[in-house]
């Protein structure tokens, strides 16, 4: 053994390489499979793009122990558990002498980023093997696996970010590649509509980032988020600007403009809209999207940035209200969807509304909810990638066509089973002790609002996706009318291997990841600002909500009241659902009032129309043509139109005549002899 | 004969020069008319020459002819270009009525 | 580099080569165009060189100077009378340009090889064009500087007119009466500035130094400013635009739009603001106010534009806004984010404006409503134009954000209410940006392939290299920045220390 420090600094530098590689992987396999490889042979493309993914899952796993040994294991050299591999500047502004403001590149270390480059890899991985299954035929998988690299690269990047410069740059990117992807079948209106539906909405919330982003960082001093979640930052925000009859806080002003970009990227009401329209795009991208890219952006984001948000207690208050509300509202729309990814696209919702919600209850919540993320990424991915297994089985998105898939899907049934228990919340499996976290830190913190609407969700939840689960895979086979008509209604159906594996793996952790890493984040996953590493728990002091705190302990009674609120949902969805042997009856025009309110989801897609046709283009966008086609530009036809006008000399003289233009040359020089200074 | 006799021939030619060329609608009259006028000028140089300007009390016979002779042989390259134009106007119109003329009217 | 010549190659090569072209016959369609591309690209070489040997030894300036340090500077007496002298040179700003102005015009022969009737007048015309912009960025004479920017008017009049569409003569002679207006407001300026400073020069750097008096600013400042504003695209003197560009050839919209408007906004900078900061300081907040309209109000017209050139004429309202927008914030990130500007939207929209030349000359038409699916037919151009908007709506990682956010960045860091509120306008029209660029994506690009779409097919590889070499430039601009921020903030030095003298 050679000098301690010696080793560890050659440590340092694998280290270092390793978060190149793990970003450089996903984007080479872009590059190659995007440039060359995907139009030559869409088959090799894909083995391509997996074994890449497959390469960065090592790496990332590389990462983990790296950080583990050298981060964990040092308590000393490292009391916030956070870690720089490299970090590169991409641009320096120069506002005065004096400031450093600049826009970095980055490898964050910290126990959330490890966590998520870990759930990145891994479920990006195994969907690019499911998706070898599942795009076999399709005339553009050549084209599906570069950007399905690009998208785990982009995310990939955006979680590793040290300056939120960085984290802006990728999050459009994300955006851009979920963009290409939910269009991915370009040629379909509803996809294409979808698509854009998508990047507007996620837009026009990174409008308000990008603006909260500037003014943070130019008050605070700086981009970086060593800078900006430390002390000096929330205090050189946090003072007050009072124009006319305006105050505002720029601390609040600046974090809930940085929160308005997770807002929308999370899809919290009201930005909830894009998400269940993102369905129009492959399965597997959906998979993606909604267990490890794009929607937990949001939350994590929010994470990222959580010690100066829980500096700025008025927009701690949105973030918890707009979970608590989106977690509630999604659940209960989701009761009465029919298609689908539909259903499970505003599971998706509720469950984001959980870990939203739980950051903004205070600090204890922070490891709760960043532990939901975890295991949600598992059980959600799974719970996409059987439902794609379903709709190719049965050519149906509609739960109306499926029914009795239990028998011809016997893999597919079981580790669904695993993933709706996980998701309701039963106990063992890995959704039960990520809520349990979530609720107990709600009421610990004394949020009780928040704390019954995550009991309302869990219930909820539990009663939905049982609902879908016997929908699906119990009760008689009922099948689309279109495909009874076509004839093949009883073609075998086969679950193919490359598409099984996947969900059974995926089946592993769903089941067991729970109880198995809650002592990690309860252990490691705490804010990364001195004063809080120590847990302490000061619920209300230091900075406003309380950070840190007790998790776990408290109220011993609520893992059981949970536990029977699930098993409710499950026994009543049962009841309704599973019991009847010739299938459940779907209410249609007949239905009660407010299952069609919630059925048509609150009507909230019909006001975004009437806002964008109506509002935006009739009342905004047409009178501005108009404006510009016949005032502005009117205005200068109206200054040439005056001109021709007063050149009546024009009439008078030029028409033109030679001999005219003579007899007036020849008066003008008379009169120039005769009145000027000509001559002597 | 002296300079005021030829100014007044000169400007007796200039005159009748200007009245046709603004008078006349036959292109070819109103450039005879033109060749009057310049004429007329082409008389002053020569009689300047000969009798001297107002402040040098005699001119520079010499320079005064050159500039004539120069003058001849521009207007002579002009006329030259001039009934060209007159030839293309009457192939094309097959008149030479000036009046008709009016492409210049923008 | 003391006195060199090198630098007047770059605007005699095009004009000489002009003058070769006139000698070919009128029927050598092919021999032209393979002339003009050969002078173009022996230029592009040329400038590329001078941008190396630029780049890899920059001129540093000097902290608290005002006077810009030039390279390849030349300066000999022109009319020794008037004090009238050729000085040429380029700072980073000039240089940059150049090389934009080099890439863009080098892009617009190859994306005018299908032009068959009078392509020698095309190609001559062209090159006169190119002669007048090299002319213009490098000249440090305001004489000089005007004299080459008229000769861009002319054959911009008559290129429009001559091999333009729709209502041709009518665009041209709104484009020259409105960019002689701006012209005539210079020259007002310009005299003003040479007969008020009393030193019997034209030259930028020596009227640097002097201190105009307030009173003259006041009203000399707002000429010069507006006059290169109108040439520039500011709103709303900029509808002679998107006529122009609706009507133009390709080759010249891409010209117009990328590089012409550019001598614009440069002239506002290194001329309007460099020589009376006193001026500029006291008329920004209305500049402020009118850039920020552009900005906002380019892109809502731009969302009910059909045709596609239309659609990227508005755009290029928005982003020149953008630019004035970083001109009037005052400070060193704006003034850069405004040179970046310049150069990103150079770019971009001469991509796209090439992109819908493409396009049309397969689909015949430039209405959105009649593309649907162009993406089934043509992937490399689909791509290609994703790729062109993705950069205009300013995606990250392309050229269009990281000029933008320099601009937003600067426009919030000048402190003054009215400058926050503008750039926050600003920053919310990125919203309306996505809508239109996606609309017309979305509308042309995807969707179920419609008849006209059936028949198309996808680009040559003569057609390729310019689309390449756009997009090359604008995803290296997007991805390292850094550096020419780095050489921009260099040249701002004293203009900036002039602006706060």
């Amino acid at each position: 053994m050679g000098d301690p420090a010696m080793t560890g600094a050659s440590a340092w530098e694998t280290l270092g390489r390793v978060g190149y590689g793990i970003l450089a992987l996903p984007f080479l396999s872009f590059l190659i499979n995007g440039l060359w490889l995907g139009r030559k042979s869409p088959r090799a493309s894909a083995w391509t793009a997996t074994a890449l993914m497959g390469l960065n899952l090592a790496l990332a796993v590389i990462l983990a122990m790296g950080y583990r040994a050298m981060v964990l294991g040092d308590p000393q050299g490292f009391p916030q558990r956070t870690a720089l591999l490299w970090n590169h500047t991409w641009m320096d502004f120069t506002l005065e002498p004096g400031t450093a403001l600049a826009a970095r590149f980055g490898f964050y270390l910290d126990p959330i980023s490890v966590m998520m480059v870990l759930v990145i890899s891994f479920i990006s991985f195994l969907v690019n093997v499911y998706s070898i299954g599942y795009m076999q035929g399709d005339k553009g998988a050549g084209r599906f696996f570069p950007l399905l690299s690009f998208f785990s690269f982009t995310m990939l990047g955006l979680v590793v970010s040290s300056n939120l410069v960085q984290t802006f740059f990728f999050w459009e990117l994300v955006g851009a590649a979920s963009y290409l992807l939910i269009g991915f079948w370009y040629t379909k209106p509803s996809a294409v509509a979808a698509s854009k539906k998508a990047f507007v909405l996620t837009r026009f919330a990174d409008a308000f980032f990008l603006m909260g982003m500037l003014v943070t960082g130019i008050v605070a001093g700086g981009f970086d988020f060593a800078h900006l979640n430390g002390p000096e930052a929330a205090a050189a925000l946090n003072h007050t600007l009072t124009a006319g009859m305006f105050t505002c806080n720029l601390l609040t002003l600046g974090t809930l403009g940085i929160y308005m970009g997770a807002w929308g990227k999370s899809a919290m009401f009201p930005f909830h809209v894009w998400l269940p329209d993102a369905m129009e795009g492959p399965t597997p991208v959906s998979s993606l999207i909604h267990s490890a890219t794009m929607v937990v952006a949001g939350v994590y984001l929010t994470a990222r940035l959580f010690p100066l948000f829980s500096a700025a207690e008025h927009t701690l208050r949105v973030v918890e209200f707009t979970g608590a509300f989106t977690a509630v509202f999604a659940a209960a729309i989701a009761c009465t969807q029919t298609d689908l990814k539909r259903i499970l696209a505003f599971s998706t919702l509720s469950q984001l509304g959980l870990m939203m919600f739980a950051l903004g209850t205070g600090g204890s919540a922070y490891p709760a909810s960043m532990f939901h993320i975890f295991t949600h990424a598992f059980f959600k991915c799974l719970l996409f990638l059987s439902a794609g297994v379903v709709i190719h089985a049965i050519h149906s998105n509609d739960v109306r066509d499926a029914g009795g898939l239990r028998k011809s899907l016997p893999r597919t049934y079981w580790a669904t089973l695993i993933a709706v228990l996980a998701i309701a919340g039963i106990f063992p499996f890995s959704g039960f002790f990520s809520k349990e976290e979530i609720l107990h830190a709600a009421l610990a913190n004394g949020r009780y609002g928040a704390f019954l609407a995550g009991l309302a969700t869990s219930a909820l939840t539990a009663f939905y996706m049982s609902r879908y689960f016997f929908l699906v895979f119990h009760g008689p086979r009922r099948g689309s009318p279109a495909h009874h008509a076509h004839g093949d209604g009883h073609k075998p159906i086969r679950e193919g291997l490359l598409m099984t594996l996947p969900i059974l793996v995926l089946a592993v952790p769903s089941a067991f990841i729970g109880w198995l890493s809650k002592g990690f984040f309860l252990d490691h996953v705490k804010p990364p600002v001195p004063g809080f590493a120590e847990g302490a728990s000061a619920a209300g002091e230091s900075h406003g909500a309380g950070l840190g705190g007790t998790i776990g302990g408290g109220a011993e009674w609520l893992p059981i009241v949970a536990t029977v609120l699930a098993l409710t949902g499950v026994a009543v969805s049962w009841y309704w659902y599973g019991l009847k042997k010739n299938g459940p009856g779907f209410p249609g025009r007949a239905a009660p009032l407010w299952y069609r309110v919630l059925a048509d989801k609150f009507y909230i897609d019909e006001a975004y129309l009437f806002l964008a046709k109506r509002v935006g283009g009739r009342l905004i966008a047409a009178p501005a043509a108009w404006v510009e086609r016949n005032i502005v530009n009117g205005a200068f036809d109206l200054v040439t139109g005056a001109v021709r006008k007063l050149a009546f000399l024009q009439g008078l003289f030029h028409n033109g005549q030679v001999q005219v233009y003579i007899a007036v040359a020849l008066v003008g020089l008379w009169l120039l002899a005769r009145f000027g200074s000509v001559g002597y | 004969m002296n300079l005021t006799a030829c100014l007044a021939l000169s400007a007796a030619l200039f005159a009748i020069g200007a009245y046709g060329l603004v008078t006349r609608r036959n292109m070819i009259a109103a450039l005879m008319s033109l060749e009057l006028m310049v004429n007329a000028a082409l008389i002053n140089f020569v009689a300047f020459a000969r009798f001297g300007g107002p402040h040098h009390g005699h001119g520079d016979p010499e320079s005064g002819s050159l500039f004539a002779l120069f003058a001849v042989a521009v207007t002579a390259a002009e006329m030259a270009l001039a009934l060209a134009i007159v030839i293309a106007v009457h192939r094309q119109r097959r008149h030479l009525d000036i009046r008709e003329l009016d492409g210049l009217h923008g | 580099m003391a006195s060199s010549w090198i630098l007047t190659c770059t605007w005699v090569l095009p004009l000489v080569s002009a003058l070769a072209l006139m000698a070919f016959p009128a029927n050598a369609t092919s021999g032209v165009k393979r002339f003009s591309l050969f002078a173009n690209a022996l230029n592009l070489v040329l400038i590329a060189w001078l941008c190396y040997l630029f780049f890899r030894n920059p001129p540093q300036a000097v902290a608290g100077s005002t006077q810009p340090i030039l390279a390849f500077a030349t300066d000999v007496a022109w009319f020794r009378d008037w004090g009238i002298r050729y000085h040429v040179g380029v700072d980073a700003i000039s240089m940059s340009l150049m090389l934009l102005a080099g890439i863009v015009v080098f892009c617009g022969t190859l994306a005018s090889w299908n032009i068959e009737s009078r392509a020698k007048e095309f190609f001559v015309l062209l090159q006169v064009l190119a002669a007048g912009v090299f002319g213009s960025f490098i000249a440090f004479d305001l004489f000089a500087f005007f004299v080459f920017n008229e000769l861009t008017l002319i054959p911009t009049y008559l290129l429009i007119g001559m091999f333009g569409s729709g209502r041709k003569e009518f665009a041209a002679m709104k484009l020259n009466l409105m960019l002689m207006g701006g012209s005539a407001l210079i020259l007002l300026g310009i005299l003003g500035m040479y007969l008020e400073s009393g030193k019997h020069t034209f030259d930028i750097v020596e009227l640097s130094q002097v201190r105009f008096e307030q009173g003259f600013q006041m009203w000399a400042f707002p000429a010069v400013f507006l006059g290169f504003g109108i040439l520039g695209n500011m709103f709303p003197f900029h509808i002679w635009s998107p006529d122009g560009h609706a009507s133009a050839p390709t080759a010249i919209s891409m010209f117009l739009a990328g590089v012409h408007m550019k001598l614009g906004s440069y002239g506002c900078l290194r001329i309007a603001m460099y020589l009376m900061p006193e001026g500029a300081r006291a008329w920004m907040d209305v500049f402020l106010v009118l850039a920020t309209a552009g900005v906002v109000w380019g892109a809502i017209v731009a969302v009910r534009q059909k045709d596609l050139k239309y659609l990227n004429a508005y755009s290029s309202v928005s982003h020149c806004g953008l630019v004035f927008l970083g001109l009037a914030a005052l400070n060193a990130t704006a003034l850069r984010g405004a040179v970046m500007q310049m150069l990103a939207h150079g770019f971009i929209t001469s991509a796209v404006f090439c992109l819908i030349g493409m396009i049309y000359a397969r689909t015949h038409t430039r209405l959105i409503p009649e593309m649907s699916g162009l993406m089934t037919r043509m992937p490399f151009l689909s791509v290609s134009f994703i790729i062109a908007g993705f950069a205009a709506l300013g995606l990250p990682g392309l050229a269009g954000f990281a000029a933008e956010l320099n601009v937003f960045l600067g426009g919030f860091a000048a402190g003054s209410p009215l400058a926050v509120v503008c750039t926050a306008l600003a920053v919310l029209s990125i919203i309306v940006t996505a809508i239109y660029v996606l609309r017309a994506t979305n509308a042309i690009l995807h969707g179920p392939p419609n008849a006209a779409a059936a028949q198309v097919t996808d680009a040559t590889w003569l057609e390729r290299v310019p689309l390449l070499l756009l997009l090359a430039c604008i995803i290296l601009m997007g991805l390292f920045p850094g550096r020419i921020a780095g050489l921009v903030d260099q040249a701002l030095i004293p203009i900036l220390n002039n602006l706060n003298r």
